[in-house]
């Protein structure tokens, strides 16, 4: 089986824009549901020693946020699961107010047995915000970089396009499911961006020794030629790299859940962008040919 | 050539040995995450007028590990993160609402004249002039917390009390009076009691408070965060069962698709879960849950490193090359894409290390040490068993390698 990259490459880019495309409209529609480590506040999570339906819970909260307005019907979120654990998310409290609120809900829904509680400034949050823009921005600039000295800059500006394709992708899909992000997010999206390069780069070398060795006519076939001989090592590192995600997602627990589905989008999107859309970019942006004499650098 | 061979062995024999013992011989650190504790960060708030120099933050840093110590926390650690915030983590702990007020409270003790309208005069002497505070029990078995002045703090004290007679002096906490007694004589030595409606609790703490020491700089807390051990204990085991699955479906995938390669590098994948974890342990470096996603996924890549390598030499095998000839030249050839590839990866987990915090730190020094030892398994350790496999049992069929014969 040979698959014909440059033949079919306005069909990829189409499915390609229209993925990206999706994903914009999701971003800015629905928008990331920013997590605690964003948004700065409260979170307390209890495990009481009976059931606990948000029936029972919603009047109780009511009742304190009387005393206690960071507990409003409309700063509040609640979250029941597994029958008795409950997840509450409010804007900052004070460690005093805090207390008392642990108090109260002991006093008027039973006792309950504290698993996690969680405080993040709002100043945190936002930093957490430029950090992350930072460190996003600084990989992509060191990738260039690398590529550029390694490769060509044709190579590197085909590779940021698409990581970038791959990033927007992944966060469009988070942003589509409504998960809350935190801080794992960030590592997760900036591990996309190391797997996806690390994947189109093996699809790059072999174009490099392609062009090397002379052995093709065209920048074309050298392409197709390069992915197809390449293809078998991409699938099979991208399926057992899926497998141990996969076992992580089935089996890992509910605290690391964001954080391996936005790698599984990231590694499946990662694995098509390298085969099919990394390779043509070079070909689209190498108008004036000058490639082919790479072989006499 | 041959004698170059055994050396390798031996080479590899010993840093398999060696990570065996590190990982079998000492148990994983574990993060807050998966231990259960308290994290809290702090930011020193310097009032108008007062500087905040490397001087000032490591007489905070002092004051803060002094209080830590006096939890009696085992494995604490109070660390200076950026210019003027310190970040405190305290494993194992339960009563985390006790810790998280004894960390951010300032603690400042202050003697006041109280005027008869019940304003506060300027401040006489401040709890620096303390040498040692404990609680102790009125007649009626009240809690109160006594302390003992320095020689400098009680003869200031004397004075202090000799020129008030007849007036009340206000000891305060952090702004708020705790008592107020009216001065009847000059009271030398040094010695009193603060009488202040405390629970025993609150006496220990105070007295805790005081002998730590009050903040030099006021420390506003940014973030807390307090894991209970039961969410830690179900989180190790959730990761351990994903890993083993992980590891299970790899081993199976590699010896379907790969045959003899694939065993040799469900063998490379053992050293590499060793190596790893030795390492981890050589650096101290702390296991959080995100690190362990990051070690779990870092199997799925290091099996990466022997697909490109497998892969090349199946290339060289259907060019019809000797099964010897096809291993050298696939190692050879797979060199620059191995390093290239990984290169990039190592890129982004260095900017995760300088820029991430916590539990994102965790992730990048995992995926870096897994990305690495992946690299070296994958050159080193995958090539001799090859090798060796391939010598020992005189393989010369294709076939073993997946590859249909000529």
């Amino acid at each position: 089986m040979k698959i014909k990259i440059i033949e079919n490459r306005k069909k990829f880019f189409t499915f390609s824009t229209i993925l990206v495309a999706l994903a914009l409209v999701s971003l800015v529609f629905k928008g990331v549901n920013y997590g605690l480590d964003f948004t700065g506040g409260n979170l307390i999570q209890v495990k009481f020693e009976k059931t606990m339906e948000l029936k029972e819970l919603n009047p109780i909260l009511d009742e304190i946020a009387k005393e206690i307005p960071q507990l409003d019907n409309n700063s509040r979120k609640v979250q029941v699961s597994d029958g008795n654990v409950v997840i509450i998310r409010t804007p900052e409290m004070s460690e005093d107010v805090k207390n008392n609120f642990m108090k109260d809900l002991k006093e008027k829904s039973g006792e309950y047995d504290l698993l996690r509680s969680d405080k993040v400034g709002a100043s945190v949050g936002e930093e957490l915000k430029s950090t992350a823009i930072i460190a996003l921005f600084v990989g992509l600039i060191l990738i260039v970089g690398y590529i550029t000295v390694r490769f060509e800059f044709k190579f590197a500006l085909a590779a940021v396009i698409a990581l970038f394709h791959d990033v927007i992708i992944a966060v469009g899909g988070i942003a589509l499911l409504g998960y809350e992000v935190n801080t794992p997010f960030i590592a997760a999206v900036l591990t996309i961006l190391g797997y996806s390069i690390n994947d189109t780069i093996v699809v790059f070398d072999r174009i490099r020794e392609v062009l090397r060795k002379k052995k093709v006519g065209s920048l074309g076939e050298a392409i197709n030629l390069s992915v197809n001989q390449t293809l078998t090592r991409s699938l099979n590192t991208s399926f057992t790299t899926f497998l141990a995600i996969l076992a992580i997602l089935i089996f890992g627990g509910a605290s690391l859940k964001v954080f391996i589905t936005t790698l599984l989008i990231g590694v499946l999107i990662g694995t098509y962008s390298s085969i099919f859309l990394a390779s043509p970019l070079i070909y689209l942006l190498d108008k004036d040919e000058k490639l082919e004499d790479i072989g006499h650098n | 050539m041959r004698k170059g061979y055994l050396y390798r062995i031996i080479f590899v024999a010993m840093v398999v040995l060696s990570a065996a013992w590190f990982t079998m011989t000492k148990p994983v650190k574990l993060g807050l995450d998966l231990k259960g504790g308290v994290y809290v960060l702090l930011e020193a708030k310097p009032e108008e007028g007062q500087r905040l120099d490397n001087e000032a933050m490591g007489r905070l840093i002092e004051v803060l590990n002094r209080r830590v110590n006096g939890l009696g926390v085992s494995e604490s650690s109070v660390q200076k993160v950026g210019d003027r915030r310190v970040m405190v983590e305290l494993p194992g702990i339960t009563d985390t609402e006790q810790a998280i007020n004894m960390i951010g409270k300032t603690a400042l003790m202050e003697f006041k004249i109280q005027n008869t309208d019940g304003t506060l005069g300027e401040t006489l002497l401040t709890g620096g002039a303390l040498k040692s505070a404990a609680v102790s029990y009125d007649n009626l078995g009240r809690p109160q917390i006594s302390f003992e002045m320095t020689l400098d703090g009680a003869a200031k004290f004397a004075e202090i009390t000799r020129n008030n007679i007849g007036k009340q002096l206000a000891i305060t906490m952090d702004g708020v009076v705790q008592t107020a007694p009216r001065i009847n004589s000059e009271i030398a030595g040094g010695q009193g009691v603060i009488t202040g409606n405390y629970t025993p609790e609150e006496a220990k703490n105070t007295a805790s408070l005081l002998n730590a020491g009050a903040l030099p700089v006021k420390a506003e807390i940014l973030e807390t965060r307090s894991v209970g051990a039961t969410l830690g204990d179900e989180s190790i085991a959730e990761s351990k069962t994903a890993g083993m699955i992980a590891i299970g479906l790899i081993a199976v995938f590699m010896m379907v698709f790969y045959r003899l390669p694939g065993v040799v590098a469900n063998l490379a994948l053992i050293c590499f879960g060793l190596i790893t974890f030795a390492t981890l342990n050589f650096f101290d470096a702390t296991l959080t849950l995100p690190g362990i996603a990051g070690i779990i996924l870092s199997v799925g890549m290091a099996v990466d490193a022997n697909v490109i390598i497998f892969e090349r030499i199946k290339e060289e095998l259907r060019f019809g090359n000797t099964v010897m000839a096809s291993i050298e030249a696939g190692f050879k050839k797979a060199f620059s894409t191995i390093m290239d590839s990984n290169i990039t990866t190592l890129i982004i987990t260095t900017i995760l290390f300088t820029l991430g915090t916590g539990p994102v730190k965790g992730f990048a020094v995992t995926l870096t040490i897994g990305v690495l030892a992946s690299m070296f398994t994958a050159i080193t350790i995958t090539k001799v068993l090859l090798r060796g496999f391939t010598m020992l049992f005189k393989i010369d069929k294709p076939i073993l390698f997946g590859v249909r014969g000529k």
